[in-house]
């Protein structure tokens, strides 16, 4: 036999190796991590449960996160306890018994859920909490740093009203329910920088329990006895629409320094371009839900027991006036109350 | 006994107003600036949704029934309305479909009462519950509160308007209250729902539409209770559907009851609601200047309506008619 004729046969041979070491380092050009994350969130539950998902910075945390449980084959439920605590403890009991993978929830106050969130872990469960710290540390804690946040305020004030300003030096703070997160930390941080400014007098510290009827009418009295009151603190924006509308109907605006917080919704932006709101304090609820996935995400990766790793996200904010309003500062809370539906 | 023969005119009305009285003069001598026109002004403001909502009260308690569905009611109906002007409605056709809607569902209240002849307490109770329900699951599916809009117009000027310095709210309960004493006191409708909370019995055996009159009652208490739901909203200049969940329908009772109204109906008048709204006004008035918190202020209000029954009850003790009649 001639060699020329196994040739053809050798060049073949060679081509289906050359070819076949190709398609073989062609999978190898895959990246070899993105499977096993894909397949860490796939099917995995996710249960969120807020204080009530009528309010927009819960529908913001729900509906990012539930557009990243969609994006990535997870089950997303939601459950409404419509501002009960009692309802609330229930919900997260029967939680507990349903086994879902993370549960999402955020503290009435520091007490309430404490037991249930250690019980949670216990049980095999990640524990994300939303914006309102309990007493105990879970998994992670997503929300801003409210004693910083208070910090903020109380300069804010003592630039507007203190020593150098000419003014009266009182200043009203209007609080939530006094013993939430949101209220108590705020309040912490904001004394914690007062009690070096003996110029600042605080003559009203009363709790609005996160309605803005009731922080009309807190302020309504303190603008009476105080004529010359000079600033006002509300710890959500929520209810500083109610401090906001006394101080207008007073005759105040202007005259009064109002700064608050909030999750940076549409009626903040409104509230800032309309003088309701002198300053106010955007921790960007939306920034938020994206934390709150980022930390599922990573905590279904790393595998480990549920309460082993722990951490604080504490979401970045920025104070913001008149002038930072612009077209799409804000965000509209309805397209995710739609979502969560 | 002595105490009958000296305090036996007075009445729990009569009670209630001493308690005003001396409350007021009481904070005048010792907190500073209660006395002056602009607290005074505030003070009734603040009551002045109260007020009005204890009129709707009246209205059905005089009939010997009550109302727990106006809190839901109003929340429902005006936060409805502001949301459709929020959608692109007209302000006028949103804030008709809105009464509508109170209309409506108090109609319901009073067939439910009337002729299915289901006790008010359970009826009323019932419909709060359906109508909060109802509402957040279908018509308000946003947030819970509901902002006003910039562009509502004249109506806003309800709540924050001003009419020779005094804010309209206090002239809008004023004139409601007026309208209302006149109804009761002068016209037909009016002695008649005397009539049917004094014996019910006897009044439809007189020949009065008793029926009809049920259900026109808990209608005009829905009608007046959006009323005071505009007051609100345009105050604050939001909605706040969470007062539902609130202890505002006790508050509602309290002033009513605490003027003297009589819950097992036919006593009593437009007259007790202003001495109830007055003595609650005063009080919490003084307490948020005392910077007394919240909480402790309802501990305040239960423990004075419960001093106010009970010298009543020492004073006026239950005789043959009128422990027959029983509360509710």
């Amino acid at each position: 036999m001639r060699k020329s004729r196994f040739i053809p046969f050798i060049f073949g041979a060679l081509m289906a190796s050359f070819l076949g070491t190709a398609a073989a380092s062609a999978d190898d050009m895959n990246d070899p991590y993105r499977q096993p994350a894909l397949d860490a969130l796939k099917g995995k539950t996710i249960a969120y449960l807020p204080i009530s998902v009528g309010f927009d910075m819960a529908e913001a945390w729900g509906g990012v996160t539930k557009l990243g449980a969609d994006r990535y084959g997870m089950k997303f439920t939601v459950q409404d306890p419509n501002w009960s605590t009692d309802a609330m403890a229930q919900a997260f009991t029967s939680l507990i018994a349903e086994h879902p993978d993370v549960i999402v929830t955020q503290n009435p106050d520091l007490q309430s859920l404490a037991r249930l969130l250690k019980q949670a872990n216990a049980a095999g469960i990640y524990v994300i909490q939303v914006n309102m710290q309990g007493a105990v540390q879970t998994d992670a804690f997503v929300g801003p740093d409210f004693i910083a946040m208070g910090e903020q305020e109380a300069n804010l004030m003592i630039k507007a009203c203190g020593k150098d300003s000419g003014k009266s030096g009182k200043i009203s703070i209007v609080q939530g329910v006094l013993t939430g997160g949101v209220s108590y930390y705020q309040v912490q941080g904001i004394m914690s920088v007062l009690k070096d400014h003996p110029e600042i007098q605080v003559v009203s510290s009363q709790a609005a329990d996160w309605d803005a009827s009731k922080a009309r009418a807190i302020t309504e009295t303190v603008l009476q006895q105080n004529p010359d009151l000079c600033g006002v603190i509300d710890v959500w924006d929520g209810q500083g629409i109610g401090t906001g509308a006394a101080i207008k109907q007073a005759g105040k605006q202007g005259q009064v320094y109002f700064v608050t917080s909030g999750g940076g919704a549409q009626s903040q932006c409104d509230a800032l371009a309309d003088g309701t709101f002198s300053a106010a304090i955007n921790y960007n609820a939306e920034g938020m839900g994206r934390d709150i996935f980022t930390a599922i995400s990573a905590l279904l990766q790393a595998k480990q027991a549920p309460g082993t790793l722990k951490f604080q996200i504490y979401s970045p904010s920025r104070i913001m006036t008149k002038d930072d309003v612009k077209a799409g500062t804000c965000w509209d809370p309805a397209q995710y109350a739609k979502l969560l539906r | 006994m002595n105490i009958r023969r000296v305090f036996g005119k007075f009445n729990q009305e009569r009670i209630v107003f001493t308690l005003a009285v001396i409350l007021f003069v009481i904070f005048s001598m010792t907190l500073n600036r209660f006395l002056t026109a602009d607290n005074i002004v505030a003070l009734l403001r603040s009551v002045a949704v109260l007020g009005v909502l204890g009129l709707a009260m009246v209205v059905v308690v005089l009939g010997r029934g009550i109302d727990l569905s106006l809190v839901a009611n109003m929340a429902i109906s005006v936060a409805w309305a502001i949301q459709l002007v929020n959608t692109g409605t007209s302000v006028g056709v949103a804030m008709t479909l809105g009464l509508a809607f109170a209309f409506g569902m108090s109609l319901v209240t009073g067939i439910l009462v009337a002729y299915a002849e289901i006790p008010s307490l359970f009826a009323t109770l019932a419909m709060a519950t359906f109508i909060y329900g109802f509402g957040r699951a279908h018509l308000i599916t946003g947030t819970d509160v509901v902002y006003l809009p910039h562009n509502i117009g004249w109506i806003a000027g309800i709540g924050q308007g001003s009419f020779v310095n005094i804010p309209m709210p206090i002239i809008v309960a004023a004139v409601a209250t007026l309208i209302a004493f006149l109804f009761l006191r002068f016209t037909k409708r009016g002695r008649f729902i005397y009539a049917m909370g004094d014996n019910f019995a006897a009044a439809r055996i007189a020949g009065i539409a008793v029926r009809p009159m049920l259900v026109f009652q808990y209608v005009l208490a829905g009608c007046i209770a959006y009323l005071a739901g505009i007051i609100t909203a345009t105050s604050v200049e939001a909605m706040n559907t969470r007062i539902v969940n609130s202890n505002m329908i006790y508050d509602v009772i309290l002033v009513v009851v605490l003027g003297g109204v009589g819950l097992s109906g036919g006593k009593g008048g437009v007259r007790n609601v202003i001495v109830g709204t007055l003595l609650i006004g005063i009080l919490l008035n003084g307490m948020t200047i005392m910077d007394i918190q919240y909480t402790v202020q309802n501990v305040i209000k239960s423990l004075i309506l419960l001093l106010a029954i009970v010298i009543d009850s020492i004073v006026n003790p239950r005789d043959e008619q009128t422990g027959q009649q029983g509360d509710i």
